[in-house]
């Protein structure tokens, strides 16, 4: 009998189509159609379909395209309509924000205008695709953690794109939509507000996320390495003993004296992933806005550790000298 | 099962060199250069130094000769910037400026053959007497950067008519009729170091007089506005610097607080005055010179070509590894001293002596009258 056994699974489940459980009225927003494919099988489910769409997931998916689209074509717009310079270029090409002289007014559509329009747009995707998560977790009888978790995630979002810029008074202050481009901002973001490394709630977004980071590891390792004895049916192994589920938390007794349980772990997961963002998003929020310079910050509460001076004569701003 | 082993080990190592294929391949050496574990170190491909130290060699200098005798303007005509020496320095010099600046051309490339050296015909002659003045102001005035080796013509030309880096105020590229280019985001710029930051730092700060300080100096907001686009147009102007001098950030900053003159090196002391002097070199001598311009040595908007850290620096630390190459050409050291007769001048200068004395002459006799007027009648006027 083959098992799973090796990093590399040679394990797929194959079953017959299932359509999945009946959720009554809301059922004709399902798709018909089921397909097999053995190479997603490898990764996953190998049953595509049906797919939930809905007014929601319907409007989100034309939202976000056309959000997709503006943005496509003012990088294509910027390399004169050439698609050989827009997929060599691709990942400097950007659809920047409005520049500071607009502050929050309306721009020109091509200075900054169809920056505002496809945030709008992929903001409201953003937002009935939330709403699809919801809707369809309550369809399946679910609680609404991924709802949440998402949302946590659309805050930092968010806060990023709207409620910080606004908060600041400049479209300027916002992310642009580009692959180089958004990295460049974030570096640039940290240089201009004295070194972000010095905000204590950048500090936890770390940790958490560091921390989700290890925790995944921890637990996906847990139960791929109980796998052979059934792990991958977690719930009827918990209450038994011999099972992979005591293993599995056997294995942390021993190593570290404290194990999560089954469902423990899971609210660990789901914790340090939403507060990663969560402090995150409170990180970037206080960011010149009630904070200036996170360096002088730290400083002044004392998280600065103090090096001794590297020249005999201190070095001073040359400005202060009155030099020229 | 092993066909498939070999082919994602091909695919890993084959997407391992594409992603490596922008690094210095090791061993890299590291010099430590700030306080243990705030990463304040200098880091050398040897590889590389090798070809650094290649490309910054000083030429040969000519055997010196005397500062003694008739000076060079005694003996030529239209002598401007260094009429102040002697006959042989000045001849010594201007061997020295075609080996540097137009080794292939010769004295024709300033001079017309068959015409006086006096004539001002080409405009590489006005242009390199602009230039011989900026070399001299540099070592006259900014010791703060330039001290302890100061700069010549070879700095910058090493042989060429223009120095090999160079720049020209920023156009954007080719784009839409309609889309307004943000003068950012634009792949292949030599001038931000490949990124897609801002690709022209130059004209806002070594150009126009804007302080490449973004950071405000307070820990809780004092009303300080600066963009976040300033910051990236100074981080663009930071690669630059970085890439012009070989070197990383560490070389001036301790990167946990780039604002901070405290945490820094001195060198970041030198780099600022660097910049001062850039922007006085663009603005007083280098666009001076566009006038006499040809279009083939004008950028797209028809500026001239100007100076930034690349041109003397060309990936060195300092230029020419710090070679004192002025030590050999101390005449390039000091601006030509005012001179002594200038009929222009002499002439406006008695102008003005009369128009004095008249002046003094007719305040006199006001001043004088007055005193009638208030005795007498008046008569005086």
């Amino acid at each position: 009998m083959r098992e799973y056994q090796n990093i590399f699974t040679q394990v797929q489940v194959s079953a017959p189509d299932y359509p999945g459980v009946p959720i009554g009225e809301d059922e004709r927003n399902r798709t018909k159609g089921i397909v097999h494919n053995h190479l997603l099988g490898k990764l996953g489910d190998a049953q595509i379909g049906p797919i939930y769409l809905g007014a929601l997931g319907v409007f989100a998916l034309i939202t976000g395209v056309l959000a997709f689209l503006i943005i496509g074509m003012n990088m294509l717009a910027s390399v004169n309509w050439d698609p050989v310079q827009f997929v060599r270029q691709l990942f400097w090409l950007s659809l920047d924000p409005p520049g500071p002289e607009y502050g929050l007014s309306i721009p020109p559509l091509n200075d900054g205008g169809w920056w505002l329009i496809a945030g709008a747009l992929l903001t409201l995707s953003i937002m009935l695709w939330w709403a699809r998560t919801f809707r369809i977790s309550r369809n399946l009888g679910m609680s609404n953690y991924l709802a949440w978790a998402f949302g946590a995630a659309i805050f930092l979002y968010l806060v990023l794109g709207f409620i910080r810029p606004v908060l600041m008074g400049s479209w300027n202050e916002a992310v642009p939509f580009g692959i180089f481009p958004h990295l460049d901002w974030t570096a640039a973001f940290s240089l201009r507000y004295g070194n972000l490394f010095y905000n204590p709630f950048h500090m936890l977004s770390i940790a958490f996320l560091y921390g989700s980071a290890v925790l995944f590891a921890m637990h996906g390792a847990t139960i791929l390495a109980t796998s052979r004895y059934g792990a991958d049916r977690e719930i009827d192994q918990i209450t038994d003993r011999g099972t992979a589920a005591e293993r599995g938390a056997l294995f942390w007794r021993w190593c570290m004296g404290f194990n999560a349980s089954m469902e423990s772990i899971h609210r660990w997961a789901w914790w340090f992933a939403v507060l990663t963002v969560i402090t995150g998003a409170i990180g970037i929020l206080l960011t010149g806005t009630v904070v200036e310079n996170w360096y002088l910050w730290g400083m002044k509460h004392g998280i600065v550790p103090a090096y001794p001076p590297l020249e005999a004569a201190p070095v001073l701003d040359p400005m202060m000298e009155g030099a020229q | 099962m092993k066909i498939f082993d070999i082919k994602l080990f091909a695919g890993a190592s084959a997407l391992a060199a594409v992603m490596l294929g922008g690094c210095d391949l090791p061993p890299q050496e590291t010099v430590q250069r700030g306080y243990r574990g705030t990463g304040m170190e200098a880091v050398y491909s040897p590889e590389a130094l090798e070809e650094i130290v290649a490309a910054n060699q000083v030429p040969a200098a000519i055997p010196a000769v005397s500062a003694e005798g008739p000076k060079a303007s005694d003996i030529y005509q239209n002598v401007e910037v260094l009429g102040h020496l002697s006959v042989g320095e000045f001849t010594r010099l201007m061997a020295a400026i075609t080996q540097w600046v137009s080794p292939d051309q010769g004295c024709n490339y300033c001079h017309v053959a068959g015409e006086g050296f006096e004539e001002d015909t080409l405009y590489t002659k006005k242009v390199a007497r602009m230039m011989i003045a900026m070399t001299q102001n540099a070592n006259q005035n900014w010791d703060a950067h330039v001290g302890g080796a100061g700069v010549t013509c070879y700095t910058c030309h090493r042989g060429n008519n223009v120095p090999e880096q160079v720049w020209t105020i920023g156009v954007p590229p080719r784009h839409a009729s309609g889309h307004e280019h943000q003068m950012q985001n634009v792949a292949h710029q030599a001038s931000n170091a490949y990124t897609s930051l801002p690709f022209d730092p130059f004209t806002r700060y070594l150009l126009e007089d804007n302080p490449a300080r973004v950071q405000g100096d307070t820990a809780l907001p004092t009303g300080h506005e600066s963009a976040i686009e300033s910051t990236e147009y100074v981080y663009s102007l930071m690669t630059h610097y970085s890439d012009a001098l070989g070197v990383n950030c560490t070389h001036c900053h301790n990167s946990r607080a780039f604002g901070s003159w405290e945490e820094s090196n001195s060198e970041r002391v030198k780099a600022w005055h660097g910049q001062q002097m850039v922007k006085q070199m663009n603005n007083d001598y280098i666009n001076p010179t566009n006038a006499w311009l040809p279009a083939y040595r004008q950028g797209p908007l028809g500026d001239a070509q100007k100076v930034n850290c690349a041109t003397c620096h060309q990936g060195a630390y300092q230029p020419l590894l710090g070679a004192n190459m002025l030590a050999d050409y101390p005449n390039l050291g000091s601006l030509a001293p005012p001179a002594e007769t200038n009929p222009a001048e002499d002439a406006m200068d008695a102008m003005k002596d009369v128009i004095d004395e008249a002046v003094d002459a007719i305040q006199e006799m006001e001043s004088a009258g007055l005193d009638q007027d208030v005795t007498s009648s008046g008569e005086a006027h």
